[in-house]
């Protein structure tokens, strides 16, 4: 249940974003979370009902958007989405396993609602 | 918590200028979740410049601490080891590194499912960390939780042992996939639990195609020698 972890991690993020913007506030928080990041969204959405409470987010709403897993083939020189959820990543071009994933591990903040 | 369900589906939404709550505002952020952690774990790494640092993780009962008592005593006397021991109750395991002859901090997490790098700061202030030449870091039992959080080592290493089943790295990609070196324990018992070698290789290749792999016994003492060696050369390579 590292989830909790990572909420409390978010509303963190957050109101010291909304308080540099001197918001009074915050009404919803979006994050952006990759499919390799190894977060379960129902896990997650519990653990921020629960980590909100008390903060400038106790009544925010959370929007969740999850970004593909991406690698890059060395071979091609070009990036592919991985077609699975074991995190295997062969290029669809010339089947050569990659070990450089560019995107899928992200758990970040991407922006807020504040009042 | 169980293995991720699919989260490929792409939502992602245009327009973040205008909120849709009436009367709001929008504030870009674009920050880190793992911000702050990331910073201790980048102030750890300079704490650790001189010393070999190993994030030793896998699923409960694998042998991280079996694995840690031999190479203990194959090294002893010729480099220092401390260890780092993270468990959510007991100090059980670090009286059996301690009796190993190595020193080690225990850091009992409570509830808490991994370590996080500040744990580890800490903990390493109780440590002489100039005279050291290999720190290791025993995480929490565990594949999932541990992953996210860089705790400022050189070297994540999973371990997985011969009666778990051959497909874990698919079930637990993200742990295996951060892998710099795999190893497979308990190889003195593969034939009596019927393990199919071959598939597990290919599992860890699918899912960590660069990582090293290491096949050996904790107990028997089989394939350790590839293992310290591969120790002493990655310590090498970092003083060089």
């Amino acid at each position: 249940m590292h989830e909790f972890s990572l909420a409390v991690s978010l509303i963190n993020v957050a109101e010291e974003a909304a308080r540099a913007e001197r918001a009074e506030r915050i009404e919803a928080i979006f994050v952006e979370i990759g499919a390799l990041a190894g977060v379960v969204p129902e896990a997650l959405e519990f653990a921020f009902g629960g980590a909100r409470e008390g903060t400038m987010a106790a009544d925010a709403r959370l929007e969740v958007t999850y970004l593909p897993a991406i690698a890059y083939c060395a071979s091609c020189h070009s990036e592919f989405e991985l077609d699975n959820r074991f995190g295997i990543a062969v290029c669809p071009v010339c089947d050569t396993p990659s070990a450089d994933l560019r995107q899928g591990r992200e758990m970040h903040v991407s922006h807020l609602e504040v009042s | 918590m169980a293995a991720d369900p699919v989260l490929t589906r792409d939502v992602r939404v245009s327009g973040h200028g205008t909120a849709q709550t009436p009367g709001a505002r929008v504030v870009q952020v674009q920050k880190s979740l793992m911000a702050h952690n990331d910073a201790v774990a980048a102030a750890n790494r300079e704490a650790f410049a001189r010393c070999l640092v190993l994030n030793l993780v896998s699923s409960p009962g694998s042998g991280k601490t079996a694995l840690l008592e031999r190479t203990l005593s194959e090294l002893a006397g010729d480099l220092r080891v401390a260890v780092v021991v993270g468990d959510l109750e007991t100090d059980n395991d670090a009286l059996r590194i301690h009796a190993a002859g190595a020193p080690s901090v225990q850091i009992v997490t409570g509830t808490v499912c991994h370590l996080e790098a500040e744990m580890v700061a800490r903990a390493a202030d109780d440590l002489d960390l100039d005279s050291l030449d290999v720190l290791v870091i025993e995480n929490v039992g565990n594949l999932v939780c541990p992953a996210a959080w860089d705790l400022g080592e050189d070297l994540r290493i999973t371990l997985l042992s011969v009666t778990e089943g051959e497909d874990k790295p698919l079930k637990y990609p993200r742990i295996f996939k951060d892998a710099h070196a795999v190893v497979i324990n308990k190889i003195d018992i593969a034939e009596a639990v019927g393990f199919e070698r071959e598939r597990a290789l290919e599992s860890v290749r699918q899912v960590a195609p660069a990582a090293e792999v290491f096949e050996l016994s904790a107990r028997t003492g089989e394939g350790m020698a590839a293992w310290l060696g591969y120790l002493r050369a990655r310590l090498d390579a970092k003083r060089a």
